[in-house]
């Protein structure tokens, strides 16, 4: 019998398995695929102040092992996810995290405050890393003041579990992980998606409608490893690791790199049961290597001797 | 409609019947019944061992054998995913989402014209034998670019009158399909589309002016195929819509394009 259960800061998980917000819905979208309610936490669609269309099509192309969108955080706004969402929500049997996302600080505080008053919402990522919105989003995850600014005031106002999304499109993420840790962030998941670019060479025309968008799968997978990693050693919060996991070895690479949970996202378009074979094949690895629970494997990283001497210092 | 439960489930290769260069039909068994499909409905295939594809292909349902629980899909190669798709041999398994989409609508009137081009003909199949089960009358009237494209439609031709268009007049009236004489016709109480969005413009406009009902099947490029993505917007008069949940089928009066 392993134990999975882990901590982000006061939320208790029953496993580390989780989904990553714009990737699952609300859960519901999945219900016919899998039971749900053996995820560790499901975080939904980014949530904003009022509702958003989003960007004009096209919002997404395939690129190699991965995929590239520019969705631009389409929702129907905090009240009707209140009103309408929230009470059809299983919150008694998984943990159902709120991106929180905005254009302003006040927007960020404000979602805050309303979300801060559902009984069964425990946890919000703040989400300050979309790169496909004009007006915040990115602009508060790639500079730190803006980062400091925004997750202070949330801070303020939201008194359970804080999780503050990083963004990959920043040269130092240390830096960014302990800005945000000493403006009161309970736990740091990472990574958004990384800014990338697809051109229709027949048409000699950028494919996405905002030119640019956010690219995920697995092609960004060693990168999200690289810099959770980098996270892990910068602060004393628990990381949450998300990246192109597609596979439990993926899953169980991030938590060797630092991740107490982790987040599967785009893989779960491709086959929407990924989830729980993930879980499946954790439990087998654990077996396998003797590890009573999964919070064994944590950062349990075997590092090459004077590897210091070789590599530039950034954490 | 019922909400019928979407299913991921491995099926079996009957047949890959290449078709001419560009189409091949695949022929897939399931080991269980059947779900009830609807014509307009579509699967999302999953495309295994190629370097760099990762997202299914959503392709539509071409026809069902209930009995002998066959699904028959037809699909253009146009990239590195249908090129391996195409490459399936019989008792290789294939894992499919399906059905997922909304389909076609059947409603009052006696005849029917269905305008489609290239691998747009695939979903017109089971909306002509639905037509024909409520009593109506489809013709099928398909545009190609020239003869190379064309393979045996008897299966079309044999539900209904089948007119033909090649852009090169190669085969069939020469011209677009919206260029045939029959798109004047006063016969018909609405017009199906499926095939480019050029094409479906051009129809949707036809039917407008006449005030027929009217309803096109979209292409928009989607990640998922049910809901979760969120990248197949489409703009209608009731704001943004999702081609994979609220389509691809749609009213053309609907749709902001």
């Amino acid at each position: 019998m392993v134990d999975f259960r882990v901590n982000i800061g006061k939320l208790a998980l029953k496993n580390p398995i989780t989904t990553a917000s714009g990737c699952f819905g609300y859960g519901l979208e999945y219900s016919d695929f899998l039971d749900i309610t053996k995820l560790g936490a499901i975080f939904v669609k980014a949530t904003t102040r009022e509702n958003r269309e989003g960007n004009p099509y096209p919002r997404m192309t395939e690129t190699p092992s991965g995929m590239l969108n520019t969705v631009g955080l389409q929702n129907k706004g905090v009240d009707y996810f209140i009103d309408h969402i929230y009470p059809s929500l299983p919150t008694d049997h998984t943990q159902f995290i709120v991106n929180v996302s905005g254009s302003k600080l006040e927007e960020y505080v404000e979602v805050a405050e309303r979300i801060n008053t559902l009984e069964n919402i425990p946890a919000i990522e703040l989400n300050i890393s979309c790169p496909n919105v004009k007006k915040g989003g990115m602009v508060f995850g790639t500079n730190r003041h803006a980062a400091i600014e925004v997750v202070a005031a949330v801070r303020k106002v939201y008194p359970k579990t804080l999780i503050v999304k990083l963004s990959p499109n920043v040269t130092s993420i240390p830096e960014f992980a302990r800005a945000v840790e000493g403006a009161g962030a309970d736990s740091i998941s990472l990574i958004n998606t990384i800014l990338a670019m697809a051109i229709d060479a027949e048409k000699r025309r950028p494919i996405l409608s905002t030119v640019t968008g956010g690219l995920s799968g697995p092609a960004i997978k060693p990168i999200a490893l690289r810099m959770v990693w980098e996270a892990y050693h910068s602060v004393k919060i628990p990381v949450i690791g998300i990246g192109g996991i597609t596979t439990a070895t993926d899953a169980i690479e991030f938590m060797l790199a630092g991740a107490s949970a982790i987040q599967v996202g785009t893989a779960n378009f491709v086959d929407p049961q990924v989830t729980l074979k993930i879980l499946k094949g954790i439990e087998a690895y654990l077996l396998r290597n003797d590890f009573s629970g999964v919070r064994d494997i944590i950062g349990n990283l075997e590092m090459p001797e004077g590897f210091e001497k070789y590599r530039p210092k950034t954490f | 409609m019922l909400s019928v439960k979407k299913r991921i489930e491995d099926l079996i290769v009957l047949e890959n019947n290449r078709l001419n260069e560009e189409y091949y039909e695949l022929v897939l068994r399931s080991a269980i019944l059947l779900p009830a499909i609807y014509a307009g409905q579509f699967a999302e295939l999953r495309v295994d061992h190629t370097n760099n594809t990762f997202l299914r292909r959503p392709v539509s349902f071409y026809d069902i054998d209930y009995k002998q629980k066959r699904i028959h899909l037809l699909i253009r190669q146009v990239g590195n995913g249908t090129r391996q798709l195409g490459r399936l041999q019989k008792h290789d398994f294939l894992n499919i989402i399906y059905p997922l989409g909304r389909p076609f609508s059947i409603v009052p009137g006696k005849k029917f014209l269905l305008v489609s081009g290239g691998v747009g003909i695939a979903p017109m199949l089971l909306l002509g034998k639905s037509l024909i089960s409520a009593g109506k009358t489809p013709v099928f009237l398909f545009g190609f670019r020239s003869e190379k494209q064309y393979f045996d439609l008897s299966r079309f031709s044999s539900l209904g009158e089948l007119l033909i268009t090649t852009e090169d007049g190669s085969k069939g009236t020469k011209g677009l399909v919206i260029d045939h004489p029959v798109i004047d016709s006063e016969d018909f109480d609405g017009i199906y589309t499926c095939g480019p969005e050029m094409m479906m413009k051009a129809v949707a406009k036809v039917a407008a002016a006449k005030k027929l009902f009217c309803e096109a099947s979209l292409e928009n490029t989607m990640a998922c195929g049910f809901g979760a993505c969120l990248t197949c917007a489409q703009p209608t008069t009731s704001g943004m819509k999702m081609a994979c949940v609220d389509g691809p089928v749609f009213n053309t009066k609907d749709l902001l394009w």
